[in-house]
């Protein structure tokens, strides 16, 4: 053993437990995926053995085109509206008491852990006729009686700026906190108004922050499988809600393991560039 | 931007993300079995119908089994992983922690998808420890993020202390480096447990027609039509996630968890 082993806390083998963790329960999954994505459909609900390429031809069909349109469509609405009210909120709140940043995490994080299942229900209920908040409205005199604002695209959208709000927040908050606050207060020295040195200064340099987040929280919305179910219109299912009910119900498990396989290479792609986009911010 | 325009947005945006919740809390106390908001009759007494009524304990009990066990996994997959990659550099460390990070990045439909096709292969599709070992691995993020910053903030000098001292390699584990993870494993764990309690796609499509979940339970409860003790099971979900992260923010420094570098306890 050379002395530059036994200078460290752990042996080495200590890293095969995981590492066969790993792999059995989670690359060997994604390899049966890849193999289940070019067989044969069987009817009865499972799968033949084959290769063929025909579940990924069908990604060529209008039905396909749809649905990842309004995938898109709905998590680029989300992420965006989630981050431009996500980045003032961070910015602010880094700058308060230990206190209350430890409070609103707290909060953060209860929205974030929560089931969609309870956040779909919350979120209809609140959209409802007969509990939701168009009573609030109806008793102010805004409108002639209380409505339903659920399903709808609007719902949706809600419902996904929820969940991704705490998220957004979350991966705004360590590259926010980082920031040096003196940069703010040289320009306020300088004679930069507070919203000048926000835009001026806060912002250029948090760049690369920003599209980050951004990605990461389109990501994340696209994965929202419950949400479109309970609060938007069948026209509204999203890529990752077909995945589930052509494995499920329409028994088509290789079209679902297709589908699957290029919403991770999707999703892995922006992933990436958001980390290029955090690492640039080092380099600026 | 004045300090109270700020307090106040962001006291706005909170109040926001816990409306549903209050309408919500609302609904589940109503008397008589509508959904009212501002509640009607005032009563507890579907608090009272959950613990009465087995079509809610069963999967009760099941998301109970399944946190706890599939937590503890996570963390006993997560530690040894953080500890290997601590010290180390190499392309195995890297790799391994990369597969680590996955499982929580990617839409989990993939994932659960995944698990679906590997229990399908292996057998074990529709048993509860099926779910507990996908959940584990699934999980396995979030013990691995806590106990890595853990291990980043050990100082060195403690272990070179130690060593002088004559600790070998087992002593300085359990007595410098196992005391001073501690809090971060626990987060580790009590982060997973709640996630586990509320995830839905993966317990649905490992075990979903056998195993029922509380997510899942809600999910088929909710097409049947409205009952308050969808409110109430509600209600209690969201209270044990403010208890585990308030618990962590009372005894731990939530700030730091999340990654602020700055902010100090006053």
């Amino acid at each position: 053993m050379s002395a530059d082993t036994d200078q460290r806390a752990t042996p080495g083998w200590i890293g095969l437990w995981p590492a066969l963790m790993l792999v059995v329960f989670f690359l060997v999954p994604f390899g049966i995926m890849l193999a289940v994505s070019v067989s044969q459909r069987d009817p009865a609900g499972a799968f033949i053995p084959g290769f063929e390429l025909t579940h990924y031809a069908r990604f060529l069909t209008a039905f396909f085109a749809k649905v990842m349109g309004v995938s898109v469509g709905v998590s680029l609405a989300a992420a965006a509206i989630c981050v431009v009210l996500a980045f003032p909120f961070t910015v602010f709140l880094s700058s308060m008491s230990h206190r209350i940043q430890t409070l609103a995490l707290v909060v953060l994080l209860s929205v974030l852990s929560l089931s969609e299942v309870i956040v779909g229900f919350s979120l209809s209920t609140l959209l409802s006729k007969t509990a939701g908040i168009s009573n609030l409205f109806y008793w102010l005199g805004l409108i002639d009686a209380p409505v339903a604002y659920t399903p709808s695209l609007f719902a949706l959208i809600t419902g996904l700026c929820y969940i991704g709000f705490p998220f957004a927040v979350l991966v705004l908050y360590p590259p926010v906190s980082r920031l040096d606050p003196e940069i703010i207060e040289a320009a306020r020295v300088m004679g930069a108004s507070g919203p000048r040195a926000f835009f001026g200064v806060v912002v250029p340099n948090l760049r690369s922050a920003i599209v980050g987040a951004f990605i990461l929280v389109f990501v994340f919305t696209l994965g929202s499988y419950l949400l479109p179910q309970l609060l938007g219109r069948s026209e509204d299912w999203t890529l990752s809600v077909h995945i589930t009910d052509q494995a499920i119900y329409q028994s088509n498990l290789p079209f679902a393991a297709a589908m699957s396989i290029f919403l991770m290479l999707v999703a892995l792609a922006l992933v990436g560039l958001a980390s290029l986009a955090g690492r640039q911010r080092g380099a600026a | 931007m004045t300090g109270w325009l700020k307090r106040a947005y962001v006291l706005a945006i909170l109040l926001l993300l816990l409306a549903p919740l209050l309408v919500v809390t609302g609904v589940s106390i109503n008397g008589p079995q509508t959904m009212r908001f501002p509640p009607v009759e005032p009563s507890l007494r579907w608090y009272g119908a959950l613990f009465e009524d087995s079509a809610w304990l069963v999967p009760l009990g099941h998301s109970l089994l399944i946190a706890a066990c599939a937590s503890a996994l996570s963390v006993a997959i997560a530690l040894p992983l953080a500890l290997f990659a601590w010290e180390r550099n190499g392309i195995a460390a890297r790799l391994l922690t990369g597969v680590g990070l996955a499982p929580f990045t990617l839409p989990p439909v993939i994932s659960a998808l995944g698990f679906m096709v590997f229990w399908m292969t292996v057998g074990g599709y529709g048993q509860i420890w099926a779910t507990i070992v996908s959940h584990a691995v699934f999980l396995v993020t979030l013990p691995l993020v806590t106990i890595s910053l853990g291990l980043k903030g050990i100082d060195r000098a403690f272990l070179e202390a130690a060593r002088v001292m004559g600790a070998g390699r087992w002593t300085v584990m359990r007595t410098v480096i196992g005391p001073l993870l501690l809090p971060f494993i626990v987060s580790g764990y009590a982060f997973a447990f709640v996630l586990s309690l509320n995830e839905y796609i993966i317990a649905y499509m490992v075990a979903g027609f056998t195993v029922e979940t509380i997510p899942i339970k809600i999910f088929n409860a909710l097409r049947y039509g409205y009952t308050p003790i969808l409110g109430v099971v509600s209600v209690l979900f969201v209270a044990l996630a403010a208890l585990v992260f308030g618990l962590i923010g009372r005894f731990g420094d939530l700030p730091r968890l999340m990654g602020a570098e700055r902010s100090r306890r006053e």
